[in-house]
């Protein structure tokens, strides 16, 4: 899965954090353009696509879609 | 008084006797509404039964909300479903409607709103007439902004002015308020009306600021009660944009004054001393210039619901005319706002006196007085429910320019 | 940004005036989601009034009507009268619909007329600083109750049961899915429907009703302390009483009742 957070949306409430069922996200030094902290994809190869911090994310941020295989 | 007639429509007219309110909701359905919603309030209930029944019949839509409030924010919803809508009420309700006029006026919202007029304030008197919501029709909401108000004095004037009231509405894209009164309302007599439906053109104003298209259209129209933008964005944070937009729902209105008003006159050719009234007055008004004049009235004056006409006019038969030396005319305003300052002052040019009639405690006056800085403005109020009487009229006229001499 | 949300904000509107981990954004995507898989996109408007989940509707790229305080609902219906055969979707919020607004509930309730309610409830007027709403809990300390509300709150969509309403779901922001599914049958509900939101205001009521601002643990707090309702069953006290509480396909709605009696006079035409 390929999951991407919009720095200018991304408002860091940490809620994707809190409600991954596999532990994606961590916060990262990174600052979105509210000045707080920034989560990332840390673990993004443990990601089901169960979409969940998609739903959940206030600010529509975050986008997860099936990586696209070549050949 | 000459009726006013409206456009006549291709499938013919023909002679009804209606009572005022009856002849409003008529024209409505004249002029295309086809949705309304109410609630019942003494002595505006007529336009709200007829309608409950007649919708129907043209198609259209009836419903009887739970409040005045909700009754002009359904109008509001409806138009912008694309039907045409008005609501109908009196004093207490119209107050209740205020903010929603307001929202009307910021979304520029074409809507008709009646408020046939009855004694206040609060419950105050709820059958007899009143004109004592002049300033109310125009201040009413909080916020600057600008509406269009006709005050009818005749059933034909009901009918004719609603369906100038559609006409108005979606051209300049406001809400629209028919200032009637109890007198008005209640009285009957013969009219002439329409048949089918009139035309009135809807489409885009290069002079609106707010979104225009009708939901459901693709237009994706943002209608927004705060200042906004072309797209319906706030800007109430942006001082200058702000101060843009009340410029424009304002100037709209303003800077189209010429179109919008209606101010009639009656043997003003000459005339040094002028009656200016508007509404139910203005019929006294009339009768007491033509009788100053020594005109006879005609047949449908004498048999008017004025009984206190029929005295006088016997009375007068026996005398000589003891107001022949008055050079009375009368100035008859069918659209009270936005203001005709400029039709009063060309009509009044040559009086030195211009008194006011009003069913009020002197309101409308105050405008007469501000914009005619060069004559006497003598107000005429009268409260209590009952109508000015032509010789009450004639004798004050009298008193007061006797007192000058 | 999401693919999906991007198809419909208007994008040169953003950033929402949301806080951070607000549950407006949560209750967009779901109504979003909803809209997107029953394919009715352009038979929809939505009509809001006043308060931050008003503006929930004010971000889509879709015919919107953001009206006066308590009002929505009147707006609604005469749109929705104009337009019989298109859709509309109301967004109010605890203070706009329960307070100012709790007579046009009763009457739109009571018509049945076929409209679809988000009800978001964050227990507490957040737009203007924390007041208290008739929604938020007994002794909680607002702007307005600074020695602690001394009522209970009222039950939105409890209430709006017992005055009518014929389609009635509450859930919480913690449940997205189940959020857009109830949100999905409400709007194909031919009746009132009313879907009641516990959403989370991280500034206000994270303050005066959790005693935590982390949005992350409000959330954790809704989901621990929600329960399901199934009929029949026992139901725990002190948790928010979640699912389909009502769906009354039997009572005939407004609309229809008045098309059926006055289609005699309508033949006249």
């Amino acid at each position: 899965m390929k999951i991407s957070i919009d720095k200018g949306l991304c408002k860091g409430c940490g809620i994707c954090l809190s409600i991954c069922p596999k532990n994606v996200y961590g916060f990262s030094a990174n600052r979105n353009s509210y000045g707080s902290s920034m989560p990332e994809a840390v673990s993004e190869s443990e990601c089901i696509g169960c979409s969940l911090c998609e739903r959940m994310c206030p600010d529509a941020a975050i986008n997860v879609e099936e990586e696209q295989k070549c050949g | 008084m000459e009726p006013q007639l409206a456009e006549p429509s291709p499938k013919g007219s023909r002679k009804v006797i209606l009572q005022g309110n009856e002849a409003c909701a008529k024209a409505a359905i004249y002029a295309g509404c086809r949705f309304f919603a109410g609630y019942p309030i003494t002595p505006s209930t007529e336009i709200i039964e007829f309608l409950s029944s007649e919708m129907i019949s043209v198609g259209g839509t009836f419903i009887q909300m739970e409040d005045e409030i909700a009754s002009a924010c359904a109008i509001v919803g409806a138009r912008w479903g694309g039907k045409k809508a008005m609501t109908a009420t009196s004093g207490p309700g119209f107050t209740l409607m205020q903010e929603t006029i307001g929202y009307a006026a910021v979304t520029e919202t074409p809507v008709v709103i009646v408020n046939v007029q009855r004694g206040g304030p609060s419950t105050g008197q709820p059958t007899m007439s009143s004109q004592q919501d002049i300033y109310q029709v125009k201040y009413g909401s909080h916020g600057d902004y600008e509406i269009i108000a006709m005050t009818p004095s005749s059933v034909q004037e009901m009918y004719d002015f609603t369906i100038r009231a559609f006409e108005l509405s979606e051209k300049f894209r406001t809400p629209v308020i028919l200032l009637a009164d109890e007198v008005v309302g209640h009285m009957r007599e013969k009219v002439t009306i329409y048949e089918g439906e009139k035309a009135i053109r809807g489409g885009h104003r290069n002079y609106v600021v707010s979104p225009q298209e009708d939901f459901y259209t693709g237009g994706n129209c943002l209608v927004e009660g705060q200042l906004h933008d072309e797209e319906g964005m706030r800007i109430g944070h942006l001082p200058s944009k702000s101060g843009e937009f009340i410029r424009s729902i304002c100037g709209k209105i303003q800077n189209h004054i010429d179109e919008i008003q209606d101010v009639q006159s009656y043997f003003m050719e000459d005339a040094d001393i002028a009656i200016l009234a508007y509404g139910s007055v203005s019929r006294s008004a009339l009768n007491a210039v033509k009788q100053a004049k020594g005109i006879k009235l005609s047949a449908d004056e004498k048999e008017g619901k004025l009984r206190f006409l029929k005295k006088l006019v016997r009375k007068k038969s026996a005398e000589q005319n003891p107001y022949s030396h008055l050079n009375v005319g009368l100035i008859k305003v069918n659209t009270v706002w936005p203001f005709p300052e400029k039709q009063i002052r060309r009509l009044a040019a040559k009086c030195r006196y211009v008194f006011v009639p009003e069913m009020n405690n002197g309101k409308y006056c105050r405008e007469i007085e501000r914009c005619l800085k060069e004559c006497k403005v003598i107000s005429l109020p009268k409260i209590g429910g009952e109508m000015h009487s032509p010789a009450e009229l004639l004798e004050s006229i009298a008193k007061e320019v006797k007192e000058d001499e | 940004m999401n693919r999906l949300m991007e198809r419909y904000l208007r994008l040169d509107a953003l950033p929402t005036l949301f806080c951070a981990g607000c549950g407006n954004g949560i209750i967009q995507y779901a109504a979003i989601s909803a809209i997107e898989n029953l394919g009715i996109r352009k038979d929809t408007a939505l009509v809001s009034g006043i308060g931050c989940s008003s503006w929930i509707p004010c971000y889509l790229n879709m015919d919107v009507m953001h009206t006066t305080h308590g009002r929505a609902l009147a707006f609604a219906q005469g749109l929705k009268l104009a337009r019989p055969g298109k859709k509309v979707i109301v967004f109010t919020g605890d203070g706009d619909c329960l307070a100012i607004g709790g007579n046009h509930l009763l009457h739109a309730c009571k018509r049945n007329i076929d409209i679809t309610v988000i009800l978001v409830n964050n227990h507490i007027y957040g737009m203007t600083g924390g007041q208290k709403s008739p929604a938020t809990p007994e002794n909680a300390v607002t702007k307005t109750s600074p020695f602690g509300a001394y009522d209970e709150p009222m039950q939105g969509a409890e209430i709006a049961m017992s005055l009518g309403a014929t389609y009635v779901a509450r859930w919480t922001a913690a449940h997205p899915v189940q959020l857009q599914k109830s949100i999905e049958a409400g709007i194909k509900h031919k009746g009132f429907s009313l879907i009641e939101v516990i959403s989370q205001c991280p500034t206000q009521s994270g303050k005066s009703v959790y005693g935590n601002k982390d949005p992350a643990f409000i959330i954790n707090y809704l989901k621990q302390n929600s329960f399901i309702y199934k009929e029949g069953m026992e139901e725990p006290s002190g948790r928010i009483k979640c699912g389909i509480l009502l769906h009354d396909n039997d009572k005939p709605e407004y609309i229809e009742r008045m098309e059926n009696k006055t289609e005699q006079y309508r033949k006249r035409l």
